[in-house]
């Protein structure tokens, strides 16, 4: 059965497809200080519809809100036939997340106003296009409820970033796009084998139960009470633990390493580094806000709601790579020289935490994690439009090359002495909520121990020492390299408007997180109810 | 014995209306014959304005025939059947004879080697495979086979020398022979095996041999050996015919040295025939060629093995090659290694319906996908035939953005990207064969699709990512190559994105 109507999810997801409709129809030449007007208008009137979305959200009840699901397809297999759907519709993790990504895109478009690299490579138009494609196929990621439509959006936000990083990026352009573009696709066409198989067994891609059809989520809860579970064999209750050979627990790793990379969780980073370093400034901001936390979100909306059991017996083993990666993350950043590489590095660190509190399985966990989410993708996300700001500048990313900044630019200096702050997790600020919530579950879990509180709060401490450090190369001291004329160093209009936004929501976070926990609470609850022993 | 009909019976019993656009399409080549040879020089241009014209033809006609509501008919006393799979691939090698078409005319003319019998002879080669596609009988397939091969071994050859009698290209001369004797060698493997499996159950027609396969596979006979040493030559000899991994070592060079629009059709149509009759042989034919109650028919591993090694082989080699037709011969290759998954899924009981639909979605994909890219290599190329290496499209985008952007797209759908039909391709061959239980297959398709991806995307890397020129050849201005790329893009974008349009078309189509 479908639920029709036009609902606000689905006018959400597809107004960036209209700005990009608009685009594709102006002449690249002669309209082309008009281009950048276009992608920000539409931005902007996506964010207001998200925000349309969040008045409308309904935070107390439970399960998908402003949904939408029309039958697209059907799959013969054999005797049975299974539909895909288009299925659109929040709860209150995915409306954070769409949030966060029509936070980001106008404030990374702005960012790219004042950008010199069009004045090397040219090519607006197409720049503004991919922008708009990427934000659509973001969206759709977060709100979309049926697996094959989900792989669809999840593939699709591939080739944008490629040509961003390609095309815009800076020297080592090319390497970096490539490895990008076949890194993530190893990742996710296995999983695309995982969702074969979870369609073949369940009978359904809709993840979600809507309008009398039953998802996979709610089959999996009755196979749970017949005690077959997903090997069909059953009953795996009886046996002497889980199997980690078990189909449960392949389909589980199937899902796992598609997202893995995406974080990336440690040992699959190698990527990030490579990718942010040489992305255009707009390019690191959304990969940094956005596309990181379509990984974690994957891992919350899918591994755990499909494979509570793998989930259970792969947890501390996860938890450890975060931890491995908190660690390994922070000191790496430390190591570097490259400023842009060092918040690259921060990012494998900062995930970490989102990865630990996802494991810990419980209320805490799961709401720090989530809010880190967001955390990570405006404080990050503004470490990278300060990194731009400077290289647009100084045209050097070495850290030793620059010093003295805040003398020059104040304003400039205390933003970026604030967005520091936030991404150290200062309290008061938007970044210690969530890794204080993280931790304090982490501690309460049942799945993990003490250890792994212990050392992931080694990692807060590692990240004020490197954060501090970059802030002191860059910002403190002499000035090493005086700009030619005076006016470089004022912010133009749009750089100030891109970080008002990002400073309002690092102190709102940070002092009334309770507006955000309150979105969370019903929905992750349904989560940890899986969990509860 | 059995008594020779009269006109009147035999026509009251041959049903030959379900025939009509496969043998309409041959009348009309035949006409085409008395056209060109009187037509003249100065009206050069008729024999390819009239052979769209028969292809569009035939068209109209297929659609007529087949609904793909309505059963299989039985045509030419049980040799011809006309169903949904037939009318669905008709279709397929019809456009793609079109694209072809528009293809050549531009070609032929910038090296000077336009003669009319071109399009006779690929009109002919694709009534071969409409024939083929809808035979059912092992002599049928034969004949259809030759019907198919022997034009492309001529066309094959087609650049070797100018129309004012000079030399033009040994590779084509080369290209020609090689596809000539390697092609008759295969088709000895495949009348031999034909002759053994009519040794074995009595009868060439596919459903009798299907109706005996049972019996003879219980009993003690030597008819078994027989039949599975038939199953296996007929295998090799249709092995060839689409290059799958061992019998693929004359792609790259046919296809590198055959003049690029016939390298576009034939990489087309050679395989949707084949493949079409592999399928029909195996399922319609073999299908009850079980060796072990309960399980799978004998020849999946068999198909296994070779998906395997043509997935791995065709994937792996492509990566170095610096000429883009080698390049997509290779990639060619590996495609018949996707289907070739399709094909071995088939072995399964219950996974013969979904196998057989995936197979003839991906055939359609390919087809549009890799006609488009053939035609953008051909635009680039040189009159003398260099200028195809993988260097010469550097910064295409600049210079020819909209051919760049349908380049790009068509490297994305064979790698299988979503909103392309190569992703619907990809995705339902991936869904049928763990539907056969055959997991790790489906994990080497889409591993070997990873690696497919870092020789596609070089493709974009140096349209897009890098700096350079194209000279194009101004020949290329002419609108029938533009035309080509458009229906191909068109196909790509239309069917990738509206999935259940694929769906919807292969829905009724069984073979078993």
């Amino acid at each position: 059965m479908d639920v029709t109507g036009l609902s606000l999810t689905t006018i959400t997801l597809f107004l960036p497809m209209v700005g990009l409709a608009i685009l594709l129809f102006m002449n690249g030449e002669t309209q082309k200080a008009n281009l950048k007007w276009v992608a920000f208008a539409t931005s902007v009137v996506t964010f207001v519809a998200s925000v349309l979305m969040w008045i409308n959200f309904d935070p107390s009840s439970a399960g998908l809100q402003m949904v939408q699901r029309n039958t697209w397809a059907e799959v013969s297999l054999g005797e049975s036939v299974i539909n895909i759907s288009y299925f659109v519709g929040v709860d209150g993790i995915s409306m954070l997340l769409v949030l966060l990504t029509t936070f980001i895109m106008p404030i990374s478009i702005l960012g790219s106003f004042g950008s010199h690299i069009f004045e090397e490579r040219g090519r607006e138009k197409l720049y503004y296009i991919f922008l708009m494609l990427l934000e659509w196929s973001m969206i759709g990621v977060f709100v979309v409820h049926d697996l094959i439509i989900f792989y669809v959006f999840w593939e699709i936000t591939l080739v944008p970033m490629y040509f961003l990083i390609g095309i815009w990026g800076s020297e080592e352009r090319i390497y970096a796009a490539v490895k990008f573009f076949l890194y993530t696709m190893a990742g996710s066409i296995l999983m695309l084998i995982a969702i074969l198989y979870v369609g073949n067994r369940s009978g359904t891609f809709s993840t979600y139960s809507a309008g009398g059809d039953i998802g996979v989520i709610e089959r999996v809860q009755a196979w749970e009470g017949e005690g077959t579970y997903w090997d069909a064999v059953g009953p795996e209750g009886e046996q002497e633990g889980f199997l980690l050979n078990s189909v449960e627990s392949w389909l589980f790793l199937g899902f796992l390493v598609a997202f893995a990379i995406k974080v990336p969780i440690f040992p699959f980073h190698s990527w990030l580094p490579d990718a942010h370093v040489q992305a255009p400034t707009a390019g690191s901001v959304i990969l940094a806000g956005v596309l990181l936390k379509m990984g974690t979100y994957g891992i919350v909306r899918f591994n755990l709601n499909l494979f509570p059991e793998a989930t259970v017996a792969w947890a501390p083993t996860i938890a450890f790579l975060g931890v491995v990666g908190i660690i390994y993350g922070a000191w790496v950043s430390y190591a570097q020289d490259n400023v842009k590489k060092l918040v690259a590095y921060s990012s494998v660190s900062h995930l970490g935490f989102v990865v630990v509190g996802i494991f810990a399985l419980n209320a805490q966990g799961l709401q720090g994690a989530t809010l880190q989410m967001v955390n990570h993708g405006i404080s990050t996300g503004g470490l990278f439009l300060i990194v731009g700001m400077l290289y647009e500048r100084w045209h050097t990313k070495e850290m030793a090359d620059y010093g003295g900044v805040w003398k020059v630019m104040p304003l400039f200096g205390a933003i970026s002495l604030v967005i520091s702050l936030s991404s150290m997790g200062l309290p008061g600020l938007n970044g210690f909520i969530g890794e204080f919530t993280i931790l304090l579950g982490s501690l309460g879990s049942e799945y993990l121990g003490f250890a792994f509180t212990l050392f992931a709060t080694l990692g807060v401490i590692m990240a004020a020492v490197y954060l501090l450090k970059m802030f002191q190369h860059v910002f403190m001291g002499e000035l090493k390299r005086p700009l030619s004329s005076e006016e470089g160093y004022q912010l133009t209009w749009s750089e100030k408007a891109a970080f008002i936004p990002i400073i309002i929501m690092i102190f709102w976070m940070g002092i009334q997180p309770i507006v955000f926990f309150n979105m969370l609470d019903v929905s992750v609850d349904s989560i940890v109810a899986l969990f509860v022993r | 014995m059995f008594e020779s009909p009269t006109i009147a019976e035999f026509l009251a019993q041959s049903n030959l209306a379900s025939t009509l656009p496969a043998t309409l399409l041959l009348a009309w080549t035949l006409i085409l014959v008395l056209v060109d040879l009187f037509a003249g020089e100065d009206r050069a241009h008729w024999t390819p304005v009239m052979a769209g014209v028969g292809l569009g033809i035939s068209f109209v006609a297929n659609l007529f025939v087949y609904s793909p509501a309505e059963s299989e008919q039985i045509a030419l006393y049980g040799m011809f059947i006309a169903d949904a799979f037939t009318g669905f691939l008709n279709m397929v090698i019809l456009v793609a004879t079109l694209i072809a078409v528009l293809m050549s005319w531009d070609y032929l003319n910038r090296a000077d080697i336009h003669r009319g019998e071109y399009y006779i002879l690929a009109l002919i080669s694709s009534a071969g495979a409409m024939f083929m596609v809808a035979a059912n009988d092992l002599i049928v397939i034969f004949v259809a086979l030759e019907l198919l091969s022997i034009p492309l071994y001529i066309l094959a050859a087609f650049r070797s020398i100018r129309n004012d009698g000079s030399e033009l290209s040994l590779k084509s001369e080369e290209s020609g022979m090689k596809y000539f004797i390697l092609g008759a060698f295969s088709s000895a493997f495949l009348v031999f095996g034909a002759a053994l499996v009519y040794g074995a159950t009595g009868t060439t027609n596919l459903p009798q041999i299907f109706s005996l396969v049972g019996g003879i596979v219980g009993g003690t006979s030597a008819a078994a050996f027989y039949l599975l040493i038939g199953a296996a030559l007929l295998v090799v000899g249709l092995g060839f015919k689409v290059a799958v991994v061992p019998f693929h070592m004359w792609t790259p060079d046919v296809y590198e040295g055959a003049p690029t629009p016939v390298t576009a059709f034939m990489s087309v149509t050679a395989k949707v025939g084949g493949f079409a009759a592999l399928l029909r042989v195996l399922v319609s034919g073999l299908s009850a060629l079980v060796l072990v109650e309960g399980g799978a028919a004998a020849w999946q591993t068999t198909a296994t093995i070779i998906a395997i090694l043509t997935l791995v082989l065709g994937n792996f080699v492509a990566i170095s090659q610096r000429n883009l037709k080698r390049m997509l011969a290779y990639s060619s290759i590996a495609h018949a290694g996707y289907i070739m998954v399709a094909v071995a899924a088939a072995g399964t009981a219950n996974a013969i319906d979904a196998a057989t639909q995936s197979a003839l979605v991906y055939m359609m994909a390919y087809m549009f996908t890799n006609l488009g890219a053939f035609a953008v290599v051909m635009a680039i190329e040189r009159e003398d035939g260099s200028g195809g290496n993988i260097d010469d499209i550097t910064g295409l985008a600049k210079s020819r953005p909209l051919m760049a952007m349908a380049m790009a797209v068509f490297m994305l759908s064979l790698t299988g990207i979503p909103l392309t039909a190569g992703f619907v391709g990809k995705f339902m061959i991936f869904a049928s064969a763990l539907q056969a239980g055959l997991f790790g297959l489906a994990v080497i398709g889409v591993l070997t699709s990873v690696v497919s991806a870092f020789y596609y995307v070089r493709v974009v890397v140096n349209m897009y990512l890098r700096e350079g020129a194209v000279d194009l050849q101004p020949a290329l201005e002419t609108p029938y190559v533009r035309w080509a790329i458009n229906i191909a893009l068109a196909g790509t974008i239309i069917f990738g994105v509206f999935y259940p349009l694929a769906t919807n078309l292969v829905g009724m189509v069984s073979i078993a």
